[in-house]
């Protein structure tokens, strides 16, 4: 178990320097879109609620693994439609197309 | 059964790759939507993979959850976009939702035997996901004006947040060393849930682009906290992700409004805000009507037009639209300068301006646009107050000395469109208004800029 540990530290601390390095380029205009696409990849925990619930270990594990799967789905909807229809909505001059 | 593990692991894997390269792309508008595809791509990959786990037994639950949670999300994903500020804020809310209860349902699971670094981890999880969940839920209530949006301040109330937070770590401390006390748990869960109600009392408006930052930063971490007790690399991926993301814009947000960042990552917020200087001296301002306003820029050769929350609030975008088409349309050139912190959330201006079809090569950031206010005839302030105040550059006994600003005052004529001369939020006195080279355009803003519209446009005609 601690080793595993170790290594999602690991892997923790490189997806941080990835982010921070990838993140720091996107332009400020994109902000917006952004903090809705990182809200709708972070709904990705809806993996986690679904191994709960198909499980079934317990009854506790079934009702709160439901709600969860809810709530991260309406993100993961919501998330990628929204970011979507705004990114719709950057249009450059016509005069550079 | 090894080989559909590894069909398993193999859509992580290429979902997270998916993933940065989402947000690879977001760097420019003209890849963005490629970037939206990828992580809808590496979702949709990831969801298959795991809906073919073996240990799944059951999937009448999984699969009502996955509907309803579609049903939910569709209107979440169509709401107007100058709902989008209370929207994000409610995703946090959803994202920090989920993870907290995966986090207390996985603590009953292995209760009472729990390893130490796993108990810690559990409770970070719960911790972070539980203050997330209802200082978004806060947050959300604030920007849809259901709560009150004036923020909430009494004696000693750091204090007390301090306090409880204090009181759920040491409780998870207490935790770690004696994993079968299960009561300890739900305490640790309700003091979170208190602590995140508290913690955005004191927020005023103002200061929402820097909570909605920290409370993506917060949820991010918590999902990260998750993939850590569920061994699952691409969680941990995500949530390092998203926790860099909101990290950066706190950061960013909290220099533009020039607080120091252990100010932002303690919550403390708002606890600059002065009270209104009581002397309300009657200094003299030169007003102008629609009238003169359509002279000076339609004589002008490049303007630049600010706009700030008060442009949202007025929903004046699709007038301004109007009145840049008629600008341009007479060869001034007409370019509009976004202060990192203007409306509610970062990036906000830019969203609302590009929904009005405004072109996103005319938007331009803080530092592009200052540098081009010297050469600038006119400067169009739209319901923007403190980022034009140039007492932060001078007056260093203001409020927000040192907070970075639009120089506007440095254009040849500045015209700014405000209500009344009633100070703005943070209660500032602003002395662009009193300068002999500004203009104050007494009105609402939507209405205001339809008259110069009008004004200009008219005379085209006749």
């Amino acid at each position: 178990m601690n080793v595993d540990f170790t290594t999602s530290l690991y892997v923790f601390m490189l997806a941080a320097f990835i982010g921070f390095e990838v993140i720091r380029r996107v332009s400020p205009l994109l902000h917006t879109p952004l903090m809705s696409l990182t809200n709708a990849l972070d709904a990705i925990a809806v993996v986690g609620a679904i191994i709960l619930v198909g499980e079934g270990k317990s009854t506790l594990a079934t009702v709160f693994g439901t709600i969860a799967i809810v709530a991260a789905m309406s993100n993961v909807v919501g998330g990628f439609l929204i970011t979507d229809r705004m990114l719709r909505m950057f249009k450059a001059s016509t005069s550079k197309r | 059964m090894i080989g559909s593990e590894h069909l398993i692991e193999l859509t992580y894997l290429v979902a997270t790759a998916l993933f940065i390269l989402a947000l690879k792309w977001m760097s420019s508008p003209s890849t963005a939507k490629r970037g939206v595809r990828a992580g809808e791509l590496g979702m949709l990959l990831a969801i298959v993979g795991t809906l073919l786990h073996h240990g799944i037994v059951d999937y009448k639950w999984i699969a009502i959850a996955l509907v309803l949670g579609t049903i939910i999300g569709i209107p979440l994903g169509l709401v107007q976009m100058t709902a989008v500020p209370q929207r994000t804020a409610l995703s946090h809310a959803c994202g920090a939702l989920c993870v907290t209860l995966v986090g207390t349902a996985e603590y009953y699971l292995q209760a009472p035997e729990v390893p130490r670094f796993m108990m810690a981890v559990l409770a970070l999880e719960v911790i972070l996901g539980s203050l997330t969940f209802t200082g978004s839920l806060m947050a959300a209530g604030k920007l849809q004006e259901i709560l009150p949006q004036r923020p909430i301040i009494y004696q000693g109330q750091n204090l007390v947040n301090l306090g409880l937070l204090t009181l759920a770590v040491g409780l998870a401390a207490y935790l770690v060393f004696h994993p079968g006390q299960t009561w300890i748990f739900p305490a640790i869960v309700v003091i979170a849930l208190v602590f995140g109600v508290l913690m955005i009392i004191p927020i005023g408006g103002a200061d929402m682009p820097t909570v909605i930052s920290l409370l993506n930063s917060y949820a991010g971490l918590s999902a990260a906290a998750m993939g850590f007790v569920l061994n699952s690399k691409l969680l941990i991926i995500a949530g390092a992700l998203d926790g860099a993301s909101g990290f950066i814009l706190s950061v960013n947000m909290s220099k533009a409004m020039n607080r120091s960042f252990t100010n932002v990552l303690f919550g403390a917020f708002g606890q600059e805000q002065t009270t209104v200087t009581g002397a309300e001296q009657a200094r003299p301002v030169k007003s102008a009507t629609a009238e003169e306003a359509a002279a000076i820029l339609t004589a002008a050769s490049k303007v630049v037009i600010v706009p700030g929350y008060g442009m949202a609030v007025a929903q004046a975008q699709h007038k301004v639209r109007e009145l840049f088409d008629a600008l341009t349309k007479r060869g001034v050139d007409v370019k509009f300068g976004i202060h990192p912190v203007a409306g509610r959330m970062p990036g906000h201006m830019n969203v609302l301006l590009a929904e009005a079809d405004i072109p996103y090569d005319h938007l331009l950031d803080m530092e592009d646009v200052n540098s081009d206010f010297p050469q600038t005839d006119v400067a169009l302030v739209i319901g923007a107050n403190d980022v034009t105040n140039p007492a932060a550059r001078t007056d260093a006994s203001s409020p927000i000395h040192g907070m970075p600003i639009l120089d506007v005052d440095k254009a040849r004529t500045v015209m700014v469109i405000k209500r009344s001369m009633s100070p703005g939020f943070a209660g500032i006195d602003n002395p662009l208004y009193y300068l002999d080279k500004t203009l104050m355009l007494f009105g609402d803003a939507r209405a205001f800029v339809g008259a110069i519209v009008r004004e200009i446009t008219g005379g085209d005609h006749g």
